[in-house]
């Protein structure tokens, strides 16, 4: 499945500005200082933009302070199938961007408690290889189901996803049935899996465990559907509507439970989970 | 009558000539040697070039317009086909079909993409590319399956799951993410055979199974190589390029342990001999039947996971 496509000028868009002390929207283009916009969890006071988080900032925001273990984290890319294109070989730039996003893998595991209630999570990372899932990724996610099994503590994904790993091939593709299957064994045990959709979650993610969690949560006005644009629009040769693959088109059409603000998402994670009664 | 690709010039021309030397003296035989010595050459050169297939000459075999459908397969390969229809929520996909179907002395429940082979029929078929509700008909057919204690086998052959809008709004993600986790806990054993393209989440969403198998020339695939191509290389024309990075074939796909099995094509392709194709896939699912039904529920479930818990090649060095 492909990374979603963007146009260019969206990308920018939807790309906070970093200078020293302003951020500028991705939507609204209003100047904000640095401080306010993380202190408003990198949602523009302006407008109520949500921009996207690194997989630690997301950590910080939903889990108790200091409760956070991560696990799994030696896990990373291997290139199975020496994939070379235009941008060079994927191992070189596996290496590059994990230099650059101190990552190992688009996806970062592991346990910690949400007003007490301790959860095994699955945050995904855009910034690594755009969240995209491959052969490590799929084991990461796999792990921490299983490790949510064994201890029968609910399990929470937040995806940021283009969909699965190209360079990885069909090995990629196998990952949507591995971690699905993760997910399934938890029924076994009824364990609680919730998932939350964010910007962007497409492709072969959204089609995968994104899609199947007790309750789906999304941020409101994420990216979320599963052809490109691009693609459906040269397969229908007409114009798609306007909240066309977001958020609140999905929740319109019955395939995510709630749409729930950053700020708000912690407490409503807690409260989903206190209904959990065994 | 056989439609050839460029690289199958030589041998078209070969067969050609030999067509016409046995047709100039079909009785007398006066070129008797000179049409075995060409066949020979021609066997030959078809034994080279067939052995040696670059991927992308593999997804145009796997994509030829006479290549068998699930239709062709189930009159050749079963009996007592019995078609149910219907998804029970919104419609009847004509693109993913199934029903009950006899194998041997075997019962199964039988499910598939089914491409046309002509205009009209792929009209009717929309290209073997099923929309939310065949998903969800394949699904309900499974669960029947459990029901009634009935292995599935589930023949695969779309470029995709349908990428239009019906697809978004009725819930294609959804349809398909729900399969793969149902197909993970599923409590009768599963086959899943990709006999021409495995289009990416669409084959995979009837492709969970304790046995995945594929034909010779078949491909299975994350994304179409115009697709990876046009994303990666930004030019969809680099789809050859595309097609070898991938990896899609069924000898690839053996060796990085995605798949189980190959079942061998006849010499150029399935299209060539829809006989001798049938014979192979039957023999070959008889014998994955037969080793799967040996399996008691929990054994099977457990294998499954397994199964899919080991596929993936990553490091933990770092």
């Amino acid at each position: 499945m492909p990374w979603f496509i963007k146009s260019k000028t969206s990308e920018e868009k939807r790309k906070p500005l970093k200078d020293d002390i302003w951020v500028k929207c991705g939507s609204c283009n209003a100047h904000v200082f640095k401080e306010d916009w993380f202190n408003s969890l990198s949602v523009c006071p302006k407008c109520g933009f949500h921009g996207r988080l690194t997989a630690y900032e997301r950590i910080g925001q939903i889990l108790d302070i200091d409760t956070f273990k991560e696990m799994f984290g030696r896990i990373s890319p291997s290139d199975p199938l020496s994939f070379v294109w235009t941008r060079g070989s994927y191992k070189d730039i596996v290496k590059q961007t994990q230099d650059k996003t101190g990552l190992n893998e688009s996806v970062v595991c592991g346990i910690g408690k949400i007003h007490d209630i301790p959860v095994s999570i699955a945050v995904m990372d855009f910034r690594f290889f755009g969240g995209s899932l491959g052969s490590a990724t799929g084991e990461k996610i796999l792990l921490a189901a299983n490790y949510a099994y064994e201890h029968k503590i609910p399990y929470i994904i937040f995806s940021a996803s283009g969909g699965a790993r190209m360079q990885e091939g069909t090995l990629s593709l196998m990952q949507m049935a591995k971690t699905c299957a993760g997910i399934a064994r938890l029924r076994e045990k009824k364990i609680p899996y919730i998932s939350v959709l964010t910007d962007p979650t497409t492709g072969g993610v959204i089609a995968s465990y994104a899609m199947v969690g007790d309750v789906n949560i999304a941020e409101p006005g994420a990216l979320i559907g599963f052809a490109g644009r691009r693609v459906i629009e040269q397969t229908i040769r007409q114009k798609l509507p306007d909240n066309f693959q977001t958020s609140e088109y999905f929740l319109e059409h019955g395939f995510i439970d709630l749409i729930v603000e950053r700020k708000k998402l912690k407490d409503t994670l807690k409260n989903v989970l206190q209904y959990y009664n065994r | 009558m056989n439609d050839y690709f460029d690289f199958e010039k030589s041998i078209a021309e070969m067969e050609k000539m030999i067509e016409k030397l046995k047709s100039i003296s079909p009785d007398q035989n006066h070129y008797n040697d000179e049409i075995a010595e060409l066949e020979k050459k021609c066997l030959l050169q078809k034994q080279e070039l067939y052995g040696n297939l670059t991927a992308w000459q593999t997804v145009q075999i796997a994509r030829h317009p006479k290549r068998p459908v699930l239709l062709d397969y189930i009159s050749l390969v079963f009996s007592d086909f019995v078609e149910l229809h219907g998804d029970r929520s919104f419609g009847d996909d004509q693109a993913l079909i199934g029903g009950f179907a006899t194998i041997g002395k075997r019962r199964v429940m039988l499910i598939g993409h089914n491409k046309g082979k002509n205009v009209d029929e792929n009209i009717k078929r929309n290209f073997g590319q099923a929309k939310p509700e065949g998903y969800r008909k394949a699904l309900r057919l499974m669960r029947l399956a459990e029901k009634y204690n009935l292995p599935v086998l589930c023949f695969i052959d779309t470029q995709g799951a349908y990428p239009g809008i019906e697809g978004e709004e009725r819930g294609q993600p959804e349809a398909i993410a729900t399969n793969l986790t149902e197909m993970a806990r599923l409590e009768v054993p599963i086959i899943a055979l990709v006999t021409g393209e495995g289009g990416s989440g669409g084959a995979l969403a009837i492709g969970v199974g304790d046995s995945v198998l594929m034909l010779s020339h078949s491909v299975y695939s994350v994304i179409s190589p115009e697709g990876c191509a046009s994303i990666l290389w930004r030019d969809a024309s680099f789809s050859p390029q595309a097609a070898e990075a991938l990896k899609p074939t069924a000898q690839s796909l053996l060796a990085l342990k995605v798949i189980d099995e190959i079942i061998p094509e006849p010499l150029g392709g399935a299209h060539r001999n829809y006989e001798q194709t049938s014979q192979e896939i039957r023999r070959v699912l008889l014998k994955h039947l037969k080793r799967l039904s040996a399996f008691s529920t929990s054994k099977l479930l457990k294998q499954r996971f397994e199964k899919y818990s080991a596929i993936g090649l990553f490091s933990d060095q770092r």
